[in-house]
């Protein structure tokens, strides 16, 4: 049984249809890369997953059952995880802070229930020692490189047994070295049995980690195979319009 | 940063066991230990300058008690400058507590239900204030700012603008709130705002270090966004740290009006000017995320330590306006230097 499963999903923002009718599904472990131009419909889709919005037409399932989310919590609560493009950093705390925010470990009875910093902190550690990045926890995030700060974002949706991380430009601003980190970081993730949606612009990074890619245009899907059975002359020629539909 | 590449792996472990920065480094690298460096050098330049008057038992209670109701006032500032916010209204809801205890007191009521009253009249301009914030969404700047015409305005009308000091049988016990003494030595007392003072700032201390409250009050001033993102009740909390402000300031008011056995209705007028400069140069950020119950508590010191030694040096009262002035501007300049060297 597919993770996720979009049936005949559509968003309209007034008379803008922003999604329409999209189809899909995704597998455990399987990496999609989700591309299009700017306006194709790529971050609306990813929103509708993530419950930022609910969708106006249309079903969406995952394992099976169908949900309906209100807020992003909702959809964390069932398993998504979304690793924005700004990452949802806060400069000011430090990495572990980061890892747990919104759902810090506390000991203690009643009401005094305290913070457990080395609980955190030797949590996070482990996490971010299983994404072999060098991150050190209690470490503030403005401090850090591009590619740490994508490993505590990461490191974040690790924290719980997510099912499905959507990933949204993580390669788009940081430097080459870093993009060789991150894009590590994913496959460790599939390996991990978790399915990943990765929008991303970078052709080179979509045909490094994924396993089928999906493009869109002016909100509709028009194409969606397995990366073997592509090129990237292809996909560009999808992205722009110049091939109809694959 | 650590090893390239090819060692990583054996390294990884090793490096997440460094522990960085322990307290003692992160304290000295703080504006609050600068500043407290600072205020203890006045002091030792002041006891020499001044022995017969700086160095004294009743200076130093009557310095230490003077700038504990400011004290008190910018630790809930501190709360409020780390989401991002700022609250100007502190000093009219002195005014406006201040009336509401005397009111209380003169209508006969036992001095604990003053208290009560007081710290609900503050508590309710406060939830406005934060209502206003976090649900209809308008600035802080601009809603405290209308609360600061409000709650003095309301003051002066339930006073009848008349200064209240008849207070009926819960007088002595509302008093003794304020101008209480705790005796150390025979001639050598602390004065009970200041104790008030020293047992809020180490609560508040633990609450920013210890509780998912204070770690979510300042991850809303680093970053609003990602704190409501990853399940941080954001409107929740920007209405709590309001009341928060709003109630320290209330109780900084009822200690007030204990120690001057009187209420009136101008009681705070540009305290929030004192409060604010206090958090600041202790080291609060006012773009958010950033502050320290510490902070809050040197910071005042320092003012009123500074306010007492321009006295003490034959300087016009009327110029001490211009020195904090200018220590905050010179607190805030400070911050900016850090923050864009930090970057």
């Amino acid at each position: 049984m597919p993770i996720l499963e979009l049936n005949q999903v559509s968003k309209h923002f007034g008379a803008i249809h922003a999604l329409n009718e999209v189809d899909m599904t995704l597998a455990e472990g399987e990496v999609l890369g989700l591309m299009g131009d700017n306006g194709a419909g790529k971050s609306t889709l990813v929103k509708v997953i993530a419950g930022n919005f609910p969708p106006t037409h249309g079903e969406i399932r995952l394992s099976g059952e169908p949900v309906h989310f209100h807020k992003p919590v909702e959809a964390r609560e069932k398993g998504i995880e979304v690793v924005y493009q700004d990452l949802a950093l806060c400069n000011n705390l430090s990495a572990a802070a980061n890892v747990f925010l919104g759902r810090e470990v506390k000991r203690g009875a009643g009401p005094f229930r305290w913070l457990d910093h080395r609980a955190m902190a030797k949590r996070a550690g482990e996490l971010f020692a299983e994404l072999k990045s060098e991150t050190r926890p209690r470490d503030l995030v403005r401090q850090m490189s591009g590619g740490q700060r994508q490993a505590v974002a990461i490191a974040r949706t690790r924290l719980s047994k997510a099912r499905l991380v959507l990933m949204d430009e993580p390669t788009a601003a940081i430097s080459v070295r870093q993009v060789a980190e991150v894009l590590d970081l994913i496959r460790r993730l599939k390996d991990a049995g978790m399915a990943i949606i990765l929008i991303s612009h970078r052709m080179p990074d979509v045909f490094a980690v994924c396993d089928r890619v999906m493009v869109m245009r002016r909100g509709n899907k028009v194409a969606d195979k397995p990366i073997k059975a592509t090129s990237p002359e292809e996909v560009t020629g999808l992205i722009t319009g110049a091939i109809h539909t694959a | 940063m650590a090893s390239d590449a090819p060692q990583a792996n054996v390294s990884i472990e090793s490096v997440l066991g460094v522990q960085q920065h322990n307290f003692w480094q992160r304290f000295t690298s703080s504006q609050a230990f600068w500043v407290t460096v600072a205020l203890i050098v006045i002091c030792i330049v002041m006891s020499w300058l001044q022995p017969a008057s700086f160095a004294t038992t009743e200076n130093f209670y009557n310095t230490t008690r003077n700038f504990s109701f400011i004290g008190i006032m910018a630790l809930g500032m501190t709360a409020v400058i780390a989401t991002g916010g700022i609250d100007l209204s502190v000093g009219s809801i002195m005014g406006l507590t201040a009336v509401s205890c005397g009111l209380t007191l003169d209508a006969g009521y036992p001095g604990w239900a003053a208290v009560i009253v007081g710290l609900f009249a503050g508590g309710v301009a406060g939830l406005i204030n934060g209502i206003i914030i976090a649900y209809l969404g308008l600035s802080p700047f601009v809603t405290t700012l209308g609360m600061l015409a409000i709650a003095r305005s309301v003051a002066v009308v339930l006073s009848g603008n008349r200064m209240l000091y008849k207070f009926g049988p819960g007088g002595p016990s509302f008093k003794a709130l304020g101008s209480g003494a705790w005796r150390i030595t025979p001639n050598f007392e602390l004065s009970s705002p200041l104790l008030f003072l020293i047992v809020f700032t180490f609560l508040l201390g633990v609450v920013y270090k210890m509780t998912s409250w204070g770690r979510h009050v300042l991850a809303i001033g680093g970053n609003e966004h990602a704190a409501l993102l990853t399940g941080v009740p954001v409107n929740r909390i920007k209405v709590q740290v309001y009341v928060f402000s709003a109630l320290t300031a209330a109780f900084a008011a009822i200690l007030s009006v204990g120690w001057a056995g009187s209420a009136i209705n101008a009681l705070g007028a540009s305290y929030e000017l004192l409060a604010i400069s206090a958090a600041v140069i202790g080291g609060a950020n006012l773009m958010g995320g950033e502050a320290s119950a510490y902070g809050a508590f040197i910071g005042a010191a320092l003012i009123f330590v500074i306010r007492n030694s321009l006295l003490m040096a034959g300087v016009d009262s009327n110029w001490q306006g211009s020195f904090v002035g200018l220590f905050l501007i010179g607190a805030v300049y400070l911050g900016k230097l850090r923050g864009a060297k930090r970057e």
